[in-house]
């Protein structure tokens, strides 16, 4: 088996706020293939976010990765000097983020931008740095892209603004692009076109990507696997068909429930009772059970994650999972 | 007064905004670029008629005028061209006490819990301000008050002390709602009221929704990007393309049999929980911009079935069926 191009293991990111210690990702493990898409789904505050700026080495202070480690392609990240890490961002390593100007810089030309992206890491000529923008552009589906290049970042929509921001990002063709809920306000065929520029230089280049996002519908048309965090920690993964045709954690079950389209029109949409809890001096257990209908004496303690004896990429944070744990994989 | 007259009407709306330079633009202007106003048909002759009870879901893909069409629709903004009725009355140039009257009566809930809730306010004021300005209800009433509206959606009155920032996504979007039903409005515009919000927690305040609707028997109309949300919820969609109105009708004969190229294109795109990797298909043709739509059919430059006449004459919005209307030239040509 060839190794993964990214491992994430027992990674804690926390922040010390003057209210307590924010455990925003604690004890986060998963890998990633190279070309493989995985979805990283969770309501707000999970930390889906900061896990994503732990592997990019983004962390500002108070947050600080206070434990684990990330390595890829066999390189360690947690200890890489800064200068270094500043050298992977925007060649091997990308990201997207929800907020499209954290990308742009307002006061120069899409042009400027983008090609100073490329020869930041790339020894071409200028000119074939401007036709490289300029496909880029295209292929996220912005309008007369050679007019475009000229254009400065505020005479763009909203929209249009995430999708340059998503052209840089596909500019050097990466190993590895961290998207951050990048279409949740696109429509769906503008989105429809992201996605397909996407899942191209995944299955083309092999691209591999952490794709977060809380539409499922997103997640169960681009991503191979899935995981699920809550209040920090992953509490379930899986392909996707695994996680979304049979979940095994109650939080899982309860996501899907209440999407629209899995309810009869105009019914009442199941809903999770409760909400999420702070992260703030977290009572150990299962952060979960004050929701949970499956909750007992036993979730007292924190779960540990059970992986299938099976298939190491199938596994579960809970001590009741809905499906019987000890089955073959499907 | 028949049952047919609607509750709001909106003939023939428009807003256009010029403009102005932002701070960025004017940054860029001294790094060198030539930057000019330029004007935004952002809201381009649209109607629009709700009657009373009626959800009304409205789509369209971002910057194509849905919340500028709101903000027409409930008196926030003032119309460039058109005008608005309210059971058959007109109520734009009403004398000051009639207008502030019909401003109670139609209330929006913004796209974003953040921005619209003044972080120096606690609940209680956020909440009960605008009832005891408006003479709804006298000040020593206002606590009392308060504790019934947060009651009603499924806040803790005891909580009405806090900030805004102390309470969660949805809770805040609880508090939003709270707030506008606090005047008594019979007509909401619901602006992306859930699009910030988790799945689990959307479900909790669409349930929401559709309860107080029953229990004040509240018209709607909803802004949403998200398909699975509008058909869940609306009884009728509108579907907006670049500051026009592509198509109406009702939600199930309209998701069914879609008739417009827009939106058959955005029900194509639609994502199922169910799909596993489906491949994404790029769109056909050339993204206009809103600042410069295409002439004709704003549509013509993505539409896999653009005619010659597609480019220079805009479709009038008819209806093709009963209830169902369409800005489409291919419903003359079928019809003849
Ligand atoms: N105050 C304003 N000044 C100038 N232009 C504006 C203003 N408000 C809106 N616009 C422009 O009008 C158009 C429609 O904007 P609107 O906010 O109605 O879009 P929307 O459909 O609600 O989009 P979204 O889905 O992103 O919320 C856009 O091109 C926008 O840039
Ligand atoms: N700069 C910060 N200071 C303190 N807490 C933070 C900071 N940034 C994020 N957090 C907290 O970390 C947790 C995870 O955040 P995030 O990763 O952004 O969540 P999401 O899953 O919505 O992306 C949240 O509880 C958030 O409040
Ligand atoms: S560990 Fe217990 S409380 Fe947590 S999800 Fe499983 S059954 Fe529910
Ligand atoms: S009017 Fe013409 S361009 Fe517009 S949607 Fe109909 S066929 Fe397409
Ligand atoms: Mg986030
Ligand atoms: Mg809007």
């Amino acid at each position: 088996m060839t190794p993964p191009l990214l491992t994430v293991e027992g990674l804690r990111t926390h922040f010390f706020t003057r209210a307590g210690v924010v455990k925003a990702v604690d004890d986060v493990s998963f890998t990633l293939a190279r070309g493989e898409v995985m979805g990283l789904v969770g309501e707000s505050g999970s930390g889906k976010s900061i896990t994503g700026y732990s592997i990019m080495g983004l962390v500002d202070p108070p947050g600080r990765v206070v434990a684990g480690s990330i390595r890829l392609d066999g390189r360690e990240l947690t200890t890489l000097d800064p200068e270094s890490m500043r050298k992977l961002r925007g060649n091997r390593v990308a990201m997207i983020f929800q907020d499209p100007m954290m990308t742009l810089n307002p006061v120069l030309r899409i042009d400027r931008q983008m090609t100073e992206a490329i020869l930041a890491h790339d020894d071409v000529g200028e000119r074939v740095a401007l036709g490289r923008a300029r496909d880029a552009l295209e292929r996220v589906g912005i309008p007369s892209p050679d007019e475009r290049l000229k254009a400065w970042p505020h005479q763009f929509s909203g929209g249009m603004r995430q999708r340059v921001a998503i052209a840089i990002a596909l500019l050097n063709e990466p190993d590895l692009i961290i998207a951050d809920e990048p279409t949740t306000a696109l429509d769906v065929t503008i989105q429809g076109q992201i996605l397909h520029e996407v899942q191209k230089l995944a299955r083309e280049t092999g691209t591999a990507l952490v794709w977060i996002t809380h539409d499922l519908s997103v997640v169960a048309g681009l991503a191979d696997r899935v995981c699920v965090m809550y209040a920090g920690r992953i509490v379930e993964q899986g392909t996707t068909a695994q996680v979304l045709d049979t979940p095994a954690h109650p939080y899982t079950q309860g996501l899907l429930d209440s999407v629209p389209s899995r309810n009869a029109r105009g019914a009442r949409l199941k809903q999770i009772p409760g909400m999420t809890p702070s992260l703030i001096g977290l009572a150990p257990g299962c952060a979960f059970r004050e929701r949970c209908a499956r909750a007992d004496a036993d979730c007292a303690e924190t779960p540990a994650m059970s992986v299938d004896g099976n298939d190491p990429g199938r596994g579960v944070r809970c001590h009741h999972p809905i499906v019987p744990w000890t089955q073959p994989p499907r | 007064m028949d049952a047919a007259t609607p509750l709001i009407e909106l003939r023939a709306v428009s807003k256009r905004f010029v403009k102005a330079l932002d701070l960025a633009a004017r940054i860029a202007n001294l790094a060198g670029a030539d930057l000019r106003e330029e004007t935004v048909h952002a809201v381009d002759r649209v109607d629009l008629a709700i009657g009373e009870g009626e959800v009304v879901g409205l789509v369209g893909e971002s910057g194509c005028g849905k919340s500028t069409l709101g903000r027409l629709a409930v008196g926030l903004l003032p119309l460039s061209g058109g005008e608005r009725r309210w059971r058959g009355a007109p109520i734009d140039g009403l004398a000051p006490a009639a207008a502030r009257e019909q401003q109670l009566r139609t209330q929006m809930i913004f796209q974003d819990p953040y921005a619209s809730l003044n972080p120096r306010l606690r609940v209680v004021d956020i909440v009960g301000e605008a009832p005891v300005a408006h003479g709804v209800i006298a000040r020593r009433q206002q606590v009392e008050y308060v504790g019934l509206q947060l009651n009603r959606v499924g806040l803790d009155p005891t909580l009405m002390r806090r900030f805004p920032h102390q309470f969660s996504g949805g809770q805040r979007a609880r508090i939003g709602i709270a707030r506008a039903l606090a005047v008594r409005p019979e007509f909401l515009v619901c602006d992306e009221s859930v699009a910030a919000l988790d799945v689990s927690i959307q479900a909790q305040v669409l349930n929401l929704f559709m309860d107080l609707r029953r229990a004040l028997s509240l018209t709607y109309l909803f802004i949403s990007h998200d398909l699975g949300v509008v058909q869940h919820i609306s009884d009728r969609v509108v579907i907006m393309y670049l500051g026009r109105v592509v198509e109406s009708g009702p939600t199930a004969e309209l998701f069914a049999v879609p008739n417009h190229p827009y939106t058959q294109a955005l029900l194509a795109g639609i994502g199922r929980v169910e799909a596993r990797k489906r491949t994404f298909e790029p769109v056909k043709g050339e993204i206009p911009s809103p600042l410069a739509p295409p002439p004709g059919c704003h549509f013509h430059p993505r539409c896999p079935h653009a005619m010659a006449r597609c480019r220079n004459e805009a479709p009038p919005l008819v209806e093709f069926a009963p209830g169902r209307r369409s800005a489409c030239w291919l419903n003359e040509t079928r019809a003849a």
